[in-house]
């Protein structure tokens, strides 16, 4: 399959650039995860908003008769859309020129940043609105505008609490997923006011009274704006449609209001044609938000004289996004439409949450995509990821496109250890101990001698006989018996007392 | 019918009474159950890990091993999803299409204990008895790669004496994973404490699952807090029965529960 996108590229196709953008944290996850773990405050958030979004969920998922065909209808798109990625991103770009729009192409966070600063600076506006989106928080662009002098202002409700609490977001779809009511209250008071919002001094915790504060303090930035940037859920190679899936509305106001609209999208969400929108309008809203339909979705196609914005660019964003698709296993994570159903079931998301994930994609598909994106390059931060689940398999069962995840991340671990060995950087005592026990495991000679080794386990056991049990072990291993038993080892292995009884 | 025992390499090292369980079951039905010696090890720890290179050589072995037999069974789900799922993709990756065809027929003739009994053999009811108030977890493996949907629970439903008691938030994980519970220890403790609170909760003496691997988890948790709740394979408790003089689910049932 060919991968070359229309950008001059040299050599291998780019990864994201690890210091530009938010694709990988500092920490490994298990470092971020534990952390994580010991504040209560997040858990008790997370697993409140999990549960109930899970069975919101379940319940309008199970009233589709066919959901299942849906869904097939869903992986089937996307896998023939990315087998002809190029040919779609070539329509796409002359449906949009001939709309009246512009095509920017951007290898990578600092190309598209670039871009956009200078599309905004070239207006003369010194402040954005912005549209939730995934792409433009992949980049870091509310830090390279803030870089030129130019505030970018989030309108998303759940976006906007983030960036007044000087926070990152933890949730592909519910980004303050991690904050409760009063903690928002709390942001509201201490940022508000000193961004021109005067907030009633009875300002209680109950949702619709922040939605009418948080209302007020966006409405006369939407007034205000002349520049809007926004992400694209989907965008139709046939017309060059772009379209905008939220449920606020806030996301309208933005697409509407100001004279210029600059949308940054992953070269991964074109569609073939405007009826294929159809499947993933069926699909998205009641894996996302439980909801049958989705409340607000806009469509634009390039410049409508005298209506909306009258200058309309779309960058479209790489990012490491065609080594991704050169990975036949890997590629399947660039099918994901962002319902974010991965993270709300996921017992790893459920019990860490977002940050530790490190990336603005947490949870399952963060796993499987952000060290993809960015290379796996023995540092340990991204390296981590893959093994940040104990393929239940709960993701995959969602997944509105029927994305294998737990294949994937096996996928990524085996890259991983070939990798290391790759550069040297094995063997590690795992690795031994994995090679040791492949040796024994091809030998029913060599496994009884294994099988008799671990019998040394008994010395270590301890209590009353019949309730033996190994209650300490040295690393990795105390890793178990931190918190876990282990019984002791029986006297006789099964093919032992077999043996002994003369069964064949 | 012949049945090829697929012990797994953690029954028969730390759980023999599993394996003698899965005998005893299949003999009383009739069956003849066979040993096949040269067995080790899925490599599913290999393939889950990372360690490809490594877990093709023993998927091999087990696929030479396995292949004189009609019908294999395991008394795991991660075992027999490892089989079924794995084992010729691991094959494929190394370019061996050859052995990928010959994992494919020998997993078509695979079985997860419960599978065995209910699809193939059609027995809903073995015949055994255990009068105890037991809950049942669905093991990851066992529930989404194998679907092996409500087959536990209906065998556990014909035990006579059983009292059958629903567990909460069954199917989420219990955080077990393999090295996922060394790697993410952290994490993998933060599961287990959810599963063992709802297994507490529904006052169970015994928690039963499909799966060693998993009940080794969950039971290292539950013993280590001294919660009086024990777990036994589902295979033990559908060994068991009234009679005196039958062989018991072994050592992991302590003298008394099982007349
Ligand atoms: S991977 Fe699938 S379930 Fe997860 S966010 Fe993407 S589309 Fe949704």
């Amino acid at each position: 399959m060919t991968t070359f996108l229309g950008i001059p590229s040299v050599g291998a196709p780019v990864r994201s650039s690890p210091g530009v953008g938010h694709l990988q944290g500092s920490e490994s996850f298990p470092t971020a995860a534990r952390r994580a773990l010991g504040d209560s405050q997040l858990r008790s958030n997370i697993g409140r908003a999990t549960t109930t979004i899970r069975g919101k969920r379940a319940r309008v998922v199970g009233e589709v008769p066919d959901w299942e065909e849906l869904r097939e209808a869903g992986r089937t798109l996307k896998a023939s859309t990315m087998a002809r990625l190029p040919e779609l991103l070539g329509q796409l770009e002359e449906q949009v020129t001939a709309a009246g729009g512009t095509v920017h192409w951007a290898r990578d966070a600092a190309e598209a940043n670039a871009i956009v600063t200078r599309l905004v600076q070239a207006t003369g506006a010194d402040e954005v609105v912005k549209v939730k989106s995934m792409a433009t928080q992949e980049i870091g662009l509310n830090e390279a505008l803030e870089a030129a002098g130019i505030s970018a202002w989030e309108t998303d409700l759940a976006e906007l609490i983030v960036q007044l609490g000087h926070d990152l977001p933890s949730h592909i779809l519910v980004p303050a997923i991690h904050r409760n009511r009063s903690e928002i209250r709390e942001i509201f008071r201490r940022e508000m006011p000193g961004l021109g919002t005067e907030l009633p001094p009875d300002l209680t915790d109950e949702p619709r009274e922040l939605a009418m504060t948080a209302r007020r303090h966006l409405r006369r930035t939407f007034l205000r704006a002349q520049v809007a940037i926004s992400g694209a859920n989907f965008a139709v190679a046939e017309t060059g449609t772009l379209s905008v899936v939220e449920s606020e509305g806030n996301g309208r106001m933005c697409l509407t209001l100001p004279r210029t609209l600059i949308t940054v999208m992953g070269i991964e969400k074109v569609v073939p044609t405007w009826q294929d929108l159809e499947v993933f309008l069926q699909l998205l809203p009641r894996s996302s938000t439980g909801e049958r339909m989705n409340p607000y979705t806009s469509m634009w196609t390039g410049v409508t004289p005298g209506d909306g914005p009258q200058e309309v660019h779309l960058v479209l964003l790489d990012n490491g996004r065609t080594a991704v698709l050169a990975d036949e296993v890997g590629r399947e994570a660039l099918h994901c439409i962002r319902c974010s159903a991965c993270l709300n079931v996921c017992p790893v998301y459920e019990r860490t949450g977002g940050h530790a994930y490190g990336s603005v994609y947490p949870g399952p598909i963060g796993a499987v995509l952000s060290p993809q994106l960015t290379g796996m390059t023995g540092d340990a931060v991204n390296d981590s990821l893959p093994y940040a689940s104990s393929l239940c398999g709960a993701c995959y069962d969602v997944c509105p496109v029927k994305i294998d995840i737990p294949s994937i991340l096996v996928e990524l671990r085996a890259q991983h250890v070939e990798a290391a060995a790759a550069s040297g950087r094995l063997p590690t005592p795992e690795a031994a101990l994995m090679k040791a026990a492949a040796v024994s495991m091809t030998s029913p000679f060599r496994w009884r001698l294994a099988q008799r080794a671990s019998r040394l386990g008994r010395l270590l056991a301890r209590g009353r006989d019949g309730q033996r049990r190994i209650r300490s072990l040295p690393p990795p291993l105390s890793g178990w018996t931190g918190t876990r038993d282990l019984p002791e080892p029986p006297a006789e292995t099964f093919r032992e007392s077999w043996a002994r009884e003369g069964r064949s | 019918m012949r049945i090829a025992l697929f012990v797994t390499c953690l029954a028969d090292t730390l759980y023999p009474s599993v394996a003698r369980a899965t005998v005893t079951v299949l003999e009383r039905l009739g069956h003849e159950v066979v040993f096949p010696p040269g067995q080790t090890c899925c490599g599913q720890m290999h393939v889950n890990t990372g360690y490809q290179a490594d877990a093709l050589p023993v998927v091999r072995h087990h696929v030479e091993v396995f292949e004189p037999y009609d019908a294999v069974v395991a008394p795991s789900g991660s075992c027999v999803g490892s089989v079924r799922h794995q084992h010729a993709r691991v094959a494929r990756r190394a370019g061996d299409e050859a052995l990928a065809r010959r994992a494919e027929a020998g997993a078509a003739r695979t079985y997860e204990l419960s599978e065995l009994l209910v699809d193939v053999l059609g027995v809903e009811d073995v015949g055994a008895s255990f009068p105890h108030r037991v809950t049942y977890h669905p093991t990851c493996h066992s529930l989404r790669m194998l679907r092996v949907d409500d087959k536990p629970l209906r065998l556990l439903r014909n035990v006579r004496g059983l009292e059958l008691v629903e567990l909460p938030s069954a199917e989420s994980c219990c955080g077990f994973g393999g090295t996922f519970a060394l790697k993410n220890a952290d994490t993998s403790t933060a599961m287990l404490a959810d599963k063992m609170r709802h297994v507490v909760g529904t006052g169970a003496e015994i928690c039963t699952a499909g799966d060693s691997s998993c009940l080794m988890h969950i039971g290292g948790g539950l013993s280590r807090l001294r919660s009086g709740v024990r777990t036994l394979h589902l295979a033990e408790i559908l060994a068991a029965t009234d009679d005196p003089g039958a062989e018991v689910a072994g050592q992991t049932v302590p003298v008394g529960v099982v007349r």
